[in-house]
């Protein structure tokens, strides 16, 4: 069952970004409002964790469990499409709240109006898909 | 046991989200959420389409367990892991949604004005919905990662696209709460 360990990280996300609110939709009006700590508190937390796991895993040449260096695929080069893409994910993130992570949580949590917004989302990236080359990036 | 019903503070989250990323790199994977949308296209035959499509899905299907897993989560955390609590909102944040026509707020994780099922089946409900999602699904994509991709992992590996990306999130959600938000909801 390889796919068994995947499923209990998959468990893990759910508990914790439903646990820390992360999943709401006002926590995340709230953020762009700023007006509270707590989003900006579990993001820069995970990032400033993160940094120090990751330098750690440099420096002591950590392996994963294929044998191979851990290391994070490099991002493409680019500007275009970071600050535009960027921008309209932000647009929708504010309007529904809910990023793609949260968006199966909340399923999860019984919110199955959820369902109408992962399929707009997969309708989004299929067109993203046909016009791709036609899109500064 | 307390603790764990309780909401969890953001010092603690935050943590255990970059323990999270940390783990799928030590299986050999990344975290990404919003690479499931491109697959579940590929399954759905979108490859036919778009060669953007065109991948071998099935080597992505670690990625959907994990969103599999992340339901399960979702509803195990729901259901046998809180007590009914109020979300600790600002009370300036409450009264800026009242303005919007927004009520109870944070008595649940979601507004009922914009996901509950009669709202859902208005013409102004599904639009708020499609577009969202839309926006998410295309934006995501284009930008190449969401807030798991490029805000938990590409700043956590310090890159440069990943910082231009999360000023662009940020940007996108200003104009959406602060112009958009009064202009949707009057």
């Amino acid at each position: 069952m390889k796919y068994l360990k995947f499923l209990f990280v998959g468990i893990v996300f759910g508990i914790v970004l439903v646990k820390s609110e992360a999943v709401s939709w006002y926590r995340i009006y709230e953020m762009f409002r700023f007006e509270s700590i707590h989003m900006y508190g579990i993001i820069g937390t995970a990032v400033i964790t993160g940094v120090i796991l990751l330098l750690i895993t440099k420096q002591k040449e950590l392996k994963n469990i294929n044998g191979n260096l851990m290391k994070v695929p490099p991002k493409d080069r680019g500007l275009t499409r970071y600050i535009i893409g960027g921008s309209i994910f932000g647009l929708g993130w504010a309007l529904s709240g809910a990023c793609p992570g949260p968006m199966y949580i909340l399923v999860g949590t019984g919110v199955f109006s959820m369902l109408i917004v992962i399929a707009a989302a997969i309708l989004g990236t299929f067109v993203y898909g046909l016009i791709k080359d036609k899109l500064p990036h | 046991m307390e603790y764990i019903l309780e909401p969890w503070p953001w010092y603690v989250s935050g943590p255990l989200i970059a323990l999270i990323m940390f783990i799928l790199i030590y299986f050999g994977k990344t975290f990404g959420m919003s690479s499931n949308l491109r697959t579940l296209c590929a399954i759905g035959g979108a490859g036919k389409k778009a060669k953007f499509f065109d991948f071998d899905w099935r080597s992505q299907l670690w990625n959907l367990t994990v969103v599999a897993g992340a339901v399960i989560g979702g509803f195990i955390a729901h259901h046998f892991l809180s007590v009914p609590t109020d979300i600790n909102l600002n009370p300036e944040t409450i009264a800026s949604l009242e303005t919007l026509g927004f009520d109870n707020a944070g008595k649940n994780l979601l507004p009922a004005e914009l996901f509950s099922w009669e709202n859902v089946f208005t013409l102004k409900g599904m639009s708020i919905l499609i577009a969202g999602g839309f926006l998410v699904g295309f934006g995501t994509r284009y930008a190449g990662g969401c807030t798991s991709g490029h805000a938990i992992t590409g700043l956590s590996s310090l890159q440069l696209p990943s910082l231009v990306a999360v000023v662009g999130f940020f940007a996108g959600g200003l104009i959406m709460i602060h112009l958009l938000f009064p202009l949707i909801f009057d």
